[in-house]
């Protein structure tokens, strides 16, 4: 008796719905760009500049006293938030304090530090300050061209190679893809203001890696059926080869879901975020690789002569690699 | 394609006894933490029963190679603090002068008397010549002063350039001499550093260059980026300069080559002192913490022969006047000499506590830094919140990898559970690898290890999906099999190989924990490639061979 997710024969039409599902994708992304111009992101301070500092307590969190007891200092803005966790017992208590980049100081000196601190512990004797970070304005501002570069090199190195490995119809599909997944990942963070730092750039790259992934698998599949039917209709045979590889689509997905998902009930809140836009970021990807990644390749065409002997191998290089 | 000639079952089975070898002493990660730390306090203060028996815990033919764990793990604090690099070039300047001066002074009949002007940039030497005339003649002997560059990138090119400016002649620093300079400004530095965090004598410290003109420290363990700033950030530089008078505040006019400085106890007390120092910090060769007559808490120091002799001969020329132990832009002290110095040592006496002196006298060993460090990032790191992360962090590895674990015994039977051994020889590599390369380990790092648990087994769904369509077609089990593999590779090759390009990339440009998130994900896609292509299917083949099942269930 086999867990079978997927029936093992489906032959089902994903591209019956393409304009809904081409324009639902279309729609979204205006959404995402939108959202993030209008409510823009929750930079942390990898990318602003200014301190974080996390505060712990055996007494609940007031933020609207912490809010009071700093003003005093003048710091401008200074943005408080609880932090929740299902690990945290009833006496502990954390919070995430952020003060904006002091003007004329690269990080935040110790005595500004030292009064935040001893402001805090005026109204609660018991707080403590398990971590304190700070980043300069310069740092920051490097940090955000830097994250600016590794995604647009990720996405021009797996142009490139998708290119190599299959056709340019392949690479523009599976690099549309990416996009897709990027700009409404970005969404979401700009949506529910979901703090944005180094690590979720990080994460936007694995979301490029892994829908890559997946998109490779499927139009591996496709130069495969491309050769063996030279006839029917490229959406026959992509129609096809999505439904092929549905059942590993599926298992793989939903494998790394149920391991992301461990994470991020019981890995803490320190990287919630970061996998948060993981599992987003898998969500949209699988999404993308069947929904809108064939459907470029549909809409651009592609050669149909995909006989071994005329083209350069492309696709067999690895075919005699063995144990 | 089903048979696998035993020389390569051979390989793929070493490397993964090696791997997981490698990956073991991470399982008892305390007990061979301390035999590693034994065995380096033993090579550096010799044998004591603790440090023997802590040593014996870990037998010494095993590997004891850990996975450093990262600050977030373990607590500590980090900095990224950027050199002045500039500062050093007026000092550059001010050691110049005299030289400069000597030399003029030979042709004076022609150029008239010099002056060294106060110029508004650090790095330029500005002299008045009162014969505007001669500047020609100044010119040539100013510029006979120059010494060509010896750097790779600087040949050809000397370090001064001199140009003439009404009656003024101008000397800066050339570009190449800029670019060598700072270079050995920032080498200076990062070993000053070293040399500081290592007093202090902290487990496995990252002290790194990163640019031209920055360093990285990271020091596991220490209470708060506050303190190890304390300890790095003070320039420490001791000078001894004349005093030319007192003074009631900094805005008086000091006069040309000259300037003013607080004291460092009396506030409201200034001197006007030469710019030119007698002796400086570089020549001690020794300071201790000690007490002067009335007990009160002092540093001794000790010069090297030249600042002895330099010392010497200054005190014994100037019995009478005062003197400025000036230590980073304040004045500790500023004895009146009471007669010739010419042992070369001496003491100082400031305000100071017991901690202070000590301190003084631990940077002032440790040597100066050349230039001003500004701090550009600082993060701090409680140990609980590190335990705790790394706590979260166990616990969902764990959850994750089971549901992985059952998730695939469920789907493909006992081909899925041949690859959940393969799964759990894929963990043990991808730890194995981790310490062999001595790489640290993050929070995003472990959440790379649970996302390649979770991709890992993509490579053997790959393969078993494809085995169940081939089943459908081929003929019986062994060329299902081998068709299985043999179609999935391409797809396998193609979609790890994108992924490592996104990791490397991330590992190249990423910073701090992305860069260990990289390291982890690059690593395990090697891994779980080698586990799915190899050592599944050799377990496959074993399988197969031992068994000859005529039909197959995938």
């Amino acid at each position: 008796m086999r867990l079978k997710l997927v029936p093992s024969e489906t032959d089902w039409n994903f591209f019956a719905a393409a304009r809904v599902t081409f324009g639902a994708s279309l729609v979204a992304m205006v959404l995402s760009v939108a959202l993030f111009f209008v409510m823009g992101l929750n930079f942390g301070i990898d990318f602003r500049g200014g301190t974080t500092i996390r505060t712990e307590s055996i007494r609940p969190v007031d933020v609207g006293a912490y809010r009071n007891a700093l003003a005093a200092l003048d710091l401008g803005d200074v943005s408080i938030s609880e932090v929740f966790d299902p690990g945290f017992g009833p006496d502990k208590n954390v919070a995430q304090v952020r003060i904006q980049a002091q003007t004329g100081e690269e990080s935040v000196t110790p005595e500004t530090i030292a009064a935040v601190a001893a402001a805090l512990q005026q109204i609660d004797p018991s707080i403590s300050f398990p971590s304190i970070e700070s980043v300069g304005p310069k740092v920051s501002g490097e940090l955000v061209r830097t994250a600016i570069m590794a995604v647009t090199l990720a996405l021009a190195a797996v142009l490139f190679y998708i290119w190599l490995r299959f056709e340019w119809q392949f690479a523009l599909g599976a690099v549309a893809a990416l996009v897709h997944d990027v700009i409404l990942t970005i969404g979401v963070f700009a949506a529910f203001q979901i703090r944005f730092d180094l690590a979720i750039i990080a994460a936007l790259l694995t979301i490029v890696g892994y829908s890559l992934n997946d998109t490779v698998v499927v139009f591996d599949r496709v130069r495969e059926n491309l050769r063996k039917y030279k006839k029917p209709a490229l959406k026959k045979v992509l129609n096809l080869s999505i439904n092929e590889t549905l059942s590993r689509t599926v298992m793989t997905s939903l494998t790394t879901l149920l391991a992301l998902f461990a994470l991020f009930v019981l890995g803490g809140d320190v990287i919630r975020g970061f996998v948060f836009a993981m599992i987003w970021g898998i969500l949209v990807g699988t999404y993308s690789s069947v929904f809108v990644a064939s459907n470029i390749l549909l809409m651009l065409g592609v050669k149909r002569d995909w006989s071994k002997n005329d083209d350069g191998g492309a696709g067999t290089q690895f075919a005699n690699v063995d144990a | 394609m089903l048979n696998i000639p035993t020389w390569k079952r051979v390989v793929i089975w070493a490397l993964c006894v090696l791997g997981l070898l490698l990956a073991m002493p991470n399982a008892f990660y305390s007990r061979v933490e301390g035999h590693n730390d034994a065995v380096k306090a033993i090579e550096l203060a010799g044998e004591t029963p603790d440090r023997l028996s802590a040593k014996a815990a870990w037998p010494e033919w095993l590997p004891s190679g850990l996975v450093n764990l990262g600050l977030d793990l373990r607590g500590g604090a980090h900095l990224l603090a950027e050199v002045q690099v500039e500062d050093v070039y007026a000092e550059r300047m001010d050691a110049l002068w005299p030289e400069m001066r000597d030399a003029l002074r030979e042709v004076r009949a022609s150029i008239g008397t010099i002056r060294r002007q106060d110029s508004d940039a650090p790095d330029e030497l500005r002299v008045r010549i009162s014969r505007p005339e001669g500047m020609e003649t100044a010119l040539v002997t100013v510029r006979a002063l120059a010494r060509p560059i010896t750097t790779l990138t600087g040949v050809g090119s000397s370090d001064i350039e001199v140009r003439g400016e009404g009656d003024e002649v101008v000397i800066t620093l050339s570009e190449a001499e800029r670019a060598a300079t700072d270079s050995r400004t920032l080498q200076q530095s990062l070993e000053i550093v070293r040399r500081r965090v290592d007093e202090v004598g902290t487990r496995e410290p990252t002290i790194l260059r990163q640019g031209n003109d920055r360093i990285l420290i990271q020091v596991p363990g220490i209470g708060s980026a506050d303190e190890l700033k304390s300890l790095i950030g003070t320039t420490a530089r001791l000078t001894f300069h004349p005093v030319v008078g007192r003074a009631d505040s900094a805005d008086q006019p000091a006069g040309p080559n000259n300037f003013i400085l607080p004291d460092m106890t009396d506030t409201g007390v200034f001197y006007i002192l030469e710019k030119t120092a007698v002796v400086s910090g570089e020549e001690l060769t020794d300071a201790q913490p000690a007490f002067d007559q009335n007990g009160r808490p002092s540093v001794t120091f000790r010069f090297n022969p030249t600042g002895a002799r330099k010392f010497g001969q200054y005190t014994a020329e100037n019995v009478g006047s005062p003197f400025a132990i000036m230590l980073d832009d304040e004045v500790i002290s500023a004895p009146v000499i009471q007669e010739a110095i010419p042992g070369g040592s001496g003491q100082i006496t400031g305000n100071f506590t017991i901690e202070e002196s000590t301190e003084l006298a631990v940077l002032l060993r440790a040597g100066a830094l050349p230039a001003e460090l500004v701090f550009l990032e600082e993060r701090t790191i409680g140990p609980e919140l590190g335990a705790d992360s790394i706590e979260a962090g166990k616990i969902a590895s764990l959850v994750a990898f089971s549901a992985v674990l059952v998730f695939m015994a469920l789907s493909y039977g006992w081909f899925g559970i041949l690859a959940n051994i393969a799964l759990l020889i894929n963990v043990g590599l991808i730890f194995g690898l981790l310490s062999a390369i001595g790489a640290t380990l993050t929070l995003p790092g472990i959440a790379g290890i649970v996302l390649t648990i979770g991709m890992a087994v993509d490579a053997n769904v790959l393969v078993f999906e494809r085995i169940r369509e081939e089943l459908k077609t081929a003929r019986g089990p062994a060329r299902a099999i081998e068709l299985g593999y043999e179609k999935a590779l391409s797809a396998i090759l193609d979609a790890n190989i994108t992924t490592f390009i996104t990791a490397t990339i991330l590992f190249m440009l990423g910073a701090g924990p992305v860069r260990g998130f990289a390291v982890t994900l690059g690593l395990g896609i090697l891994t779980s490639v080698f586990t799915a292509i190899f050592v599944t299917r050799i377990m496959i083949v074993m399988w197969m061979e031992r068994r000859r099942p005529r039909t197959l269930e995938v």
